[in-house]
């Protein structure tokens, strides 16, 4: 897991669910795919169905400019599908920095090992704009926002979670216990 | 130490005496529900990396119920899920429902067909796998990786909830259903007011449910952030359960809060009053009465899902349509939740009181609620439904808009054409 994340910010409001992340008309993509291909398949549709007052978060081509994703509360409520972490992670995105996330959302994110769910100590979506380009330093708790010269603070990740990301996730961790 | 019936459940599952919430424990699962949608990528995980060999004391239940054949990548996700069975066919502990004379939606088959027992432990790659609680058991929804990783292992960390105790209090008004009462709790404490808490349900009024209710209670706990949610049992659910389990009840395993167990909070709600209440677009939380929405015209009115389609849901849905017809410009679709069900209504004047109402009977299947087959929405569609959900785009087009309530209110509006709450 990538310690230090440097990149531009897309930045959504509170209970950004699961169905705007990846529609549940998707879900059948993954069928006679092999697993490393998942990413490929599913960041086409990533944020398909978010509130179109955000700007879009995939260009015309597809692509996604963002690494980091700064959210209010709650991110990721709803289903348990983990094609959401996989669409994102497909898109581009490294980080989901949010002051609370949805319980099954944020096991997802540690268990897969897709991206760190990194809980901010207050709420940065009022704070940071689509476009400012930010560096997280996971170890140091540090978001810095470049583009604004401010600084926050995320909390720290509990012991068993940072071991299971470290490891890579909740596979490899079982793996070396076995 | 005192302890919540959640704390109590885990603490059992983890070989300890005593947790708190906060703690991580590792726990052994009882029962894990797979299904067509999110095992496709669990079963390649135990493949590649755990020699494909499942843990020897996990019970497991498949219930391919999410897409059901509706185009060739559906299909090949059933024969994945029906191959993987197949393989795996000596293990002891699996209970497969495929496509046939008895299969349904997993929240309501797992309890139907005795699954699901008072103190165990149950997760399934599904988040409102939180149902099981209207029966005693501690159950919540997991993801892909962890489905993969519970069948290679039998076991899986959590960090103990917190528990919130929701008691109600009053009379059941007639013309309302547990729906409502969720709706009504949800509607105060927000989609995250019980974020990783363990919703624990108490109060006359909830003692008074049945048991197709008291799942819908339980089910629709993740829609308030819940990790749990939890009834304890009582003498109603062992009648319930009297007949139908597959493995015998263990009495070790039966237990209760404690007098004094620490809650984050108790918060008490008087449901005397209450009227038939609906969920705006796009959050469950966004509610109100039925009657300040009598002008909302809809196109579609839903029946159907694991919290609107139990033999209980449906009857009382037809009692409201009994002698009516649907409203000329409404689609009225009845989708029973089992097979089982499904063929009661078929048989039994139900069917006929649908059919007379102009409802299209579908099979059962969870398509409809998360948009991927059978009623989905066009752009600026609006429809009430039973289900769970109503986030954009959940049953259709972006545009599209789900107003979440009772199959009772959803009967009644189907009939008006427009938003209406039941009058009895």
């Amino acid at each position: 897991m990538k310690d230090v994340i440097v990149g531009e910010s897309y930045v959504v409001g509170d209970h950004i669910n699961t169905d705007a992340i990846i529609p549940g008309r998707y879900l059948g993509k993954l069928a006679s795919v092999p697993v490393e291909m998942y990413p490929e398949i599913l960041r086409k549709y990533a944020m398909e169905d978010l509130d179109p007052k955000y700007p879009p978060f995939l260009d015309k081509e597809k692509r996604c400019p963002y690494k980091i994703i700064v959210a209010g509360r709650n991110f990721g409520c709803g289903s348990s599908r983990e094609h959401a972490q996989i669409a994102l992670k497909g898109a581009g995105i490294e980080v989901v920095v949010a002051p609370s996330f949805a319980r099954i959302f944020y096991r997802n994110c540690i268990n897969g090992a897709w991206f760190p769910p990194t809980e901010s100590e207050e709420d940065l979506s009022k704070q940071i704009a689509t476009g400012d380009e930010l560096k997280i330093i996971i170890s140091e708790r540090k978001i810095v926002n470049v583009t604004k010269g401010e600084e926050h603070s995320s909390k720290p990740f509990d012991l068993l979670a940072k071991n299971i990301l470290d490891a890579g996730g909740l596979t490899q961790y079982n793996l070396r216990r076995i | 130490m005192e302890m919540t019936i959640t704390e109590k459940t885990l603490a059992r599952g983890a070989g300890r005496k005593y947790v708190k919430p906060g703690e991580f424990v590792d726990v052994d699962i009882d029962i894990l529900g797979m299904n067509d949608v999110t095992s496709t990528g669990a079963i390649k995980l135990l493949r590649k990396y755990f020699n494909n060999q499942i843990a020897e004391d996990l019970n497991i239940v498949v219930t391919p119920d999410h897409y059901d054949h509706r185009d060739i990548d559906s299909a090949e996700l059933y024969k994945e899920l029906m191959g993987f069975c197949e393989e795996h066919r000596d293990h002891k502990k699996m209970w497969v429902y495929p496509l046939g004379e008895n299969y349904g939606i997993c929240h309501v088959m797992l309890p139907q067909e005795g699954h699901v027992r008072p103190g165990d432990i149950i997760v399934g790659g599904d988040s409102h796998t939180c149902t099981y609680g209207a029966l005693g058991a501690f159950s919540t929804g997991i993801g892909t990786t962890e489905v993969g990783n519970v069948l290679a292992t039998g076991k899986l960390w959590f960090k103990v909830p917190e528990s919130l105790k929701i008691i109600i209090k009053g009379e059941n008004p007639e013309n309302i259903m547990a729906k409502d009462i969720f709706l009504h709790v949800v509607g105060n404490i927000g989609v995250d007011g019980a974020l990783y808490q363990a919703m624990e349900w108490e109060g006359r009024p909830i003692n008074e449910l049945n048991i197709d209710e008291k799942l819908t209670l339980t089910n629709l706990d993740i829609e308030a952030g819940a990790k749990s949610g939890i009834i304890q049992p009582d003498e109603k659910v062992f009648e319930y359960l009297e007949g139908r389990l597959k493995l015998p009840l263990d009495d070790s395993r039966l237990v209760y809060s404690d007098p004094n167990a620490k809650y984050a909070s108790v918060l008490e709600y008087d449901i005397s009053d209450l009227p038939p209440l609906v969920a705006k677009p796009y959050l469950p939380s966004n509610v109100v009465p039925a009657s300040e929405l009598e002008n909302v015209r809809i196109d579609q009115a839903f029946i159907g899902s694991c919290t609107g389609a139990k033999a209980y849901d449906l009857e009382v849905a037809a009692e409201i349509l009994k002698g009516n017809k649907k409203a000329r410009h409404v689609r009225l679709i009845v989708s029973p939740a089992t097979q089982k069900i499904y063929k009661e209504v078929m048989q039994n004047k139900l069917g006929k009181i649908f059919l007379d109402a102009g409802a299209v009977i579908w099979p059962p299947g969870c398509g409809a609620c998360l948009g991927a087959y059978m009623g989905v929405l066009a752009s600026g569609e609006v429809c009430i439904s039973s289900t769970n959900r109503n986030f954009r785009g959940r049953m259709g087009h972006r545009e599209s808009k789900v107003f979440l309530a009772s199959p009772m209110t959803v009967a009644a509006s189907a009939v008006k054409g427009y938003i209406r709450g039941a009058e009895l």
